[in-house]
């Protein structure tokens, strides 16, 4: 059953990860964060390359989304430092927001604006945000729904859309922004099964793209798939990383190994077993 | 038989006895008024037609600027102090607390008076700009100000969180956040308790006349009142409130139309 056709290494040619460029994209050094007396990330390292897919896994309360919000500051760490393209996030004179348009966030709940059309969502933050012009932002939201495949819906609103059409143009309002960096925190958790398969299928084309890519995921399939490294986080910490043929298919850890068993048979996993903490 | 009456027949004797004892309350109360008195005072018909078109030209117009000019200035203090209210800097949101509880711990008449009177007193040779009008957007507006930060603060925190997050994290500042994502989506939502805002306005604009208003400057109530006294008779305090009920009632469809279109939406 293991082994899905792992995305062929020529389609990484040429991105500046093969050829040895310097910095990786997003470097995120000793990283903690606690809300109160929880310790929600007790020292996190962790580097993504350019043109590098990252599936971030692990049970719910393991630091993964709050791991992924401190990479764009919605989260503020408590201690720690966070650098995208070379930029310092973590550095308290950076201007945030210019730093944000450079990375693209695409969250479970899809958080499209209701009171726009799919249209407007993806030119409204072009124009205030970036300050183009009423033509360029509309040919550019043109063009990013055509890519995740949602031209035809370019005038309905998020509430005439299904889940899966809503956070397709969610992507595409984050890609209309061009920017460097992805981060999806959940971006299927939230969809009936059924309209799953639209969204990752987006997202792999995007990855096959060369887009730098950190996922947080339940999709195992997607991980082994599309994933040039997977981290596996528990506790607050990362427990084990690697290639996904590693991390998924033979992982080093038992306490990785408890989750993947229950993720991928829950109906065969023993109960309760204490991790970590 | 008592005991043989299923559980539908025994409510369908209830409410039968319930609409019986209405009809009969009515039937006594029209029984006993003094019909005749009753037209003579309040609607004689040659007197009606006096009224028209004065009442419709002058005393309603006014009712309706006088309404708009507070709904409007009250509207804009009002979302200015809901965002104070809302304010990472403590003392804006103190600012706006103290605010909210005196304008809506006053009865509005006494603002109006001190409008009227306090406010030329305090700041000698200075005049209201706009003369009446301004006075009576000052004290309506200061008024609905109070109801309305607490409505559009009560609007925007509806505004799910994730919401600020997506505007964040393309760019947006806070600021341009709020006024692009967050207040468009909070206008939705009051829209319908806003309008019911408008109608108490249209009913409080009646506080006019104690500010002392010229002829062309009467709103309804004091028109009504005028000519109350003036023939010695009802009719104009009826037609007044009609008129008031010729704006209000459709105005408050219109809210149960809102509410009932926000409520499908969600």
């Amino acid at each position: 059953m293991i082994l899905m056709p792992r995305k062929a290494e020529a389609m990484r040619a040429g991105t500046p990860k093969d050829a040895g460029a310097g910095s990786p994209e997003i470097e995120i050094r000793d990283l903690h964060k606690s809300f109160g007396d929880n310790q929600v990330l007790r020292g996190i390292d962790l580097e993504v390359d350019a043109g590098e897919v990252v599936c971030v896994i692990g049970p719910s309360g393991s630091g993964k989304s709050t791991l992924l919000r401190c990479v764009n500051l919605l989260e503020e760490p408590t201690s720690g430092k966070v650098f995208v393209g070379g930029t310092e996030v973590t550095d308290l004179d950076v201007d945030i927001d210019a730093v944000r348009r450079r990375i693209g966030m695409v969250f479970q709940q899809f958080n499209l604006f209701p009171h726009l059309t799919a249209t407007e969502n993806l030119t409204l933050p072009q124009r205030r945000v970036l300050g183009r012009g009423k033509a360029e932002a509309a040919e550019t939201a043109a063009r990013n729904l055509e890519r995740v495949g949602l031209a035809a819906k370019a005038d309905a609103y998020p509430a005439q859309l299904s889940g899966g059409q809503q956070q397709r143009v969610a992507i595409a309002r984050a890609l209309a922004m061009g920017p460097e960096v992805m981060l999806f925190d959940e971006p299927t958790s939230a969809l009936d099964p059924e309209l799953v398969g639209d969204v990752l299928a987006v997202m792999r084309r995007l990855a096959q793209e060369g887009m730098t890519m950190m996922v947080v995921t339940h999709e195992m399939s997607f991980a082994r798939e599309v994933a040039d490294r997977v981290v596996f986080m528990d506790g607050g910490v990362i427990v084990e990383q690697g290639p996904p043929a590693q991390v998924v298919g033979d992982p080093q850890h038992e306490r990785t190994r408890h989750f993947l068993n229950r993720i991928l048979d829950p109906a065969a996993a023993e109960p309760e077993e204490p991790t970590g903490e | 038989m008592t005991s043989r009456l299923t559980k539908r027949q025994r409510r369908r004797l209830s409410q039968g006895i319930q609409y019986t004892v209405f009809l009969a309350a009515l039937g006594v109360i029209g029984g006993l008024a003094d019909w005749d008195t009753l037209q003579n005072q309040f609607f004689q018909t040659d007197l009606v037609k006096k009224l028209f078109p004065d009442i419709i030209t002058i005393a309603l117009r006014n009712t309706v600027v006088y309404t708009l000019s507070g709904f409007v200035f009250g509207l804009v203090l009002g979302l200015v102090i809901a965002l104070m209210r809302l304010s990472s800097v403590a003392p804006y949101r103190w600012v706006a607390g103290i605010y909210i509880e005196i304008f809506r711990g006053l009865p509005a008449l006494l603002i109006f008076i001190f409008v009227g009177v306090a406010v030329p007193l305090a700041f000698p040779g200075t005049e209201i700009p706009g003369g009446i009008y301004g006075k009576v957007a000052l004290g309506l507006g200061l008024v609905a100000a109070a109801y309305m930060a607490e409505t559009i603060r009560a609007g925007i925190q509806a505004v799910p969180k994730g919401q600020m997050e997506a505007a964040r994290s393309l760019g947006f500042s806070h600021g341009r956040a709020m006024v692009s994502v967050i207040i468009p989506q909070a206008f939705r939502i009051v829209i319908p308790p806003l309008t019911n805002e408008l109608v108490l306005l249209f009913k409080d604009s009646s506080l006019v006349l104690f500010l002392g208003v010229t002829l062309e400057e009467r709103e309804l109530t004091k028109y009504g009142r005028d000519l109350a006294s003036q023939s010695a008779n009802s009719t104009p305090i009826l037609i007044a409130g009609l008129c008031y009920l010729l704006v209000t009632v459709p105005l408050s469809f219109v809210v149960r139309h809102l509410e009932a279109r926000a409520r499908r939406a969600r």
